[in-house]
């Protein structure tokens, strides 16, 4: 390659510098890529703190023996109980207010416990509520049990969320960052005037890909401070191997926001696309909450996401202190999701 | 011998079933001329264009551009045409320097930056943003990115359009030095008046068909009169082209929207002429002017419309 004008390391290197431009003068783009995740990471930080485990509200319906059953689960650290009316006890339970309605029997008379056991709290509330009473009316304990509490740094949710947060950052500057680009330089015929030129068409990719890379380099570091001194946010694995799954996760997303505008000429459109590709990984890629909380069924296909990949991989390295060995089957989803993206993208591309 | 800078037999571009957007052109552009393709919207000028500039794919004939096909050497053809589309939007956020040297680094050859600045008259605005520049800066700013390359053959779109007078001739200005130095250059363009000031020879299209060629002078010529008498008439008055012609000095006559249109070669034999004939007949004059004969009246003439209907 030679080094005059017209070479193609000359070529490539004015596509990264004219990317680079349209990326740091543009206020917009800086925000969706350093303040978002940060202002996300603030306002679920702040929701979903450390605090005191809060005690399980639950209703005592008023009767007879109602009296009896509110004193003995006043006692309980760990329920709170109010008397009320059938009715009154029947709504508050459907609208979630309280956990469990208990219904006191007069003895002989047994209790009823009203509850959905599909919700957890309510199934925990049954058990409290029903230990707490029957340890009132006299019943002794096998032996007693010592509990040690402990809240560790990397098992709260903030040590969750940040992974997920970096995940989804990296999916949606690809597809925008990318998709979007790229289709409005189509719009405004950019894109033919550069074909009209001798530009090589695999410089001007390649312009994307090097320049995602780049990116990447800039936008993963102050999110990484701003979690640690923010949320004492840790990366017990190695940075290598964080760097390696980012930069494989977001050249991914790159080669898929490729093939996103690969054709249209209409940013809405593109638009549309792209939240279409973002949204289920979005809600089933553990972004937010595990994913395995899908269905067993669910799983394969939720475990093949691009997105899944890169956020499970994220956490292996950053909570459980995986290092590159431990990763490679996301790094593996991930690959084949990239070259077959890019390779559909380079075949069906729309030049004009 | 130097090829020619196009040579095009049986140009057919067709769209769909029915939509035959070029219609079998011959086309012959000389090395060092200005050939310029004239006609309404719709006439097939882009598409015959962007055929030459190898964007689009013909659906028939045969298309040589500096002796060359595009579907051999393409890569030969690009590093040494210029264009300029109809339409386009440079980045908003990058500089009239940084838009050139991005331009340039895709060339093997051609000429500096601060140089093609200084040929399209932008200095001043050399280091400002392409979202602040005015339309006419933008227009000679996509002109410059065609000139970067110093390229043998020139394509330009309209150029022009929608740019206010003094933009046109400072563009004007530009082309002109262009061919001044040997270029060859094709442009398309639906104002009369820049075809005569830059064009060595004007192809008239309509429909997708070559109705005209030659230079500006002897199409204008050919009207068999250089001067044009445009006159209405009472309305209600029944008016007969035909009746114009018996007078003296009357080259031809035609009705065009109620209003008359005579083509004379002395204004001073025929206007009195045509005036006293007038009041012969008690018909009441309500309008009358007169202008030298323009391309405009060459388009009228051939096709009965208007150039901007």
């Amino acid at each position: 390659m030679s080094e005059g004008p017209g070479s193609r390391a000359i070529a490539i290197r004015e596509l990264v510098l004219f990317r680079l431009r349209l990326f740091y003068r543009e206020p917009g783009t800086m925000f969706w890529t350093f303040g978002f995740p940060m202002a996300m990471s603030i306002v679920l930080g702040i929701a979903f703190r450390t605090q005191e485990p809060d005690r399980i509200p639950c209703a005592v319906v008023r009767n007879e023996a109602s009296p009896r059953v509110e004193e003995i689960l006043r006692r309980s650290p760990d329920l709170s109980s109010e008397v009320s009316e059938e009715g009154a006890a029947g709504v508050a339970l459907r609208t979630g207010k309280v956990a469990l309605v208990i219904v006191p029997g007069a003895p002989p008379a047994p209790h009823t416990y009203r509850y959905d056991a599909t919700r957890p709290e309510s199934r925990l509330a049954r058990a409290l509520v029903d230990d707490a009473l029957q340890r009132g009316e006299g019943r002794a304990d096998a032996f007693a049990a010592r509990s040690e509490l402990t809240t560790e740094v990397g098992s709260r949710y903030i040590d969750f969320l940040v992974p997920g947060l970096i995940g989804l950052g990296l999916m949606s500057t690809g597809f925008w960052g990318i998709g979007f680009s790229l289709a409005e330089m189509r719009t405004k015929r950019l894109l033919k005037r550069l074909v009209a030129t001798p530009m090589r068409r695999s410089d001007f990719l390649l312009s994307f890909v090097v320049v995602r890379a780049l990116l990447l380099l800039v936008e993963l570091p102050p999110l990484l401070v701003f979690a640690r001194l923010a949320f004492s946010v840790k990366v017990h694995g190695s940075y290598g191997a964080l760097a390696l799954i980012a930069l494989v996760g977001g050249l991914t997303f790159a080669a898929m926001g490729l093939l996103l505008a690969c054709r249209s000429d209409n940013p809405q459109m593109v638009s549309g696309m792209i939240n279409i590709a973002s949204f289920p990984m979005y809600l089933c890629s553990g972004v937010f909450f595990a994913s395995s909380r899908f269905p067993d069924a669910l799983q394969p296909a939720i475990r093949a996401l691009p997105l899944t990949a890169l956020v499970d991989g994220l956490r292996a390295v950053m909570v459980e202190g995986a290092g590159t060995a431990g990763v490679l089957r996301e790094l593996g989803v991930m690959t084949c999701w990239g070259v077959g993206c890019f390779a559909l993208a380079i075949r069906l591309f729309r030049w004009r | 011998m130097q090829a020619e800078a196009v040579r095009c037999r049986g140009l057919t571009k067709r769209y769909g079933e029915d939509t035959l957007a070029v219609d079998g052109l011959d086309l012959d552009v000389r090395r060092g001329e200005c050939f310029g393709l004239l006609g309404p919207n719709g006439a097939g000028k882009t598409t015959t264009v962007e055929i030459l500039e190898g964007l689009l794919e013909p659906s028939g004939g045969d298309v040589l551009v500096l002796g060359r096909r595009w579907d051999a050497d393409e890569r030969y053809l690009r590093d040494r045409i210029g264009l300029s589309l109809q339409q386009t939007y440079l980045p908003d956020k990058l500089t009239v320097s940084e838009i050139l040297q991005l331009f340039r680094s895709f060339f093997s050859e051609g000429r500096g930056v601060e140089e093609t600045i200084a040929l399209v008259a932008l200095e001043e605005k050399a280091r400002a943003r392409y979202e602040t520049l005015s339309g006419g800066q933008r227009q000679r700013l996509a002109v410059a990115c065609a000139l970067v390359s110093d390229p043998e053959l020139l394509f330009l779109d309209e150029p022009t359009t929608g740019l206010d007078p003094q933009s046109r001739r400072m563009l004007w200005d530009v082309v002109l030095a262009y061919k001044a130095n040997g270029g060859s250059v094709v442009l398309t363009t639906h104002y009369m008046d820049e075809a005569e000031r830059l064009c060595d020879r004007v192809g008239v299209m309509d429909h997708g068909k070559m109705i005209a060629l030659g230079t500006p002078e002897v199409l204008i010529d050919s009207l068999g009169g250089r001067q044009i008498v445009e006159l209405s008439l009472d309305e209600g008055a029944d008016v007969d082209a035909a009746s114009f012609l018996p007078i003296d000095g009357v080259h031809s006559a035609r009705i065009l929207h109620g209003r008359v249109t005579l083509t004379v070669e002395q204004l001073h034999v025929a206007l009195p002429a045509v005036l006293s004939a007038l009041d012969a007949s008690g018909q009441k004059l309500t309008n009358l002017s007169t202008h030298r004969a323009t391309l405009e009246d060459v388009f009228v003439n051939l096709t009965g419309r208007a150039l901007r209907e």
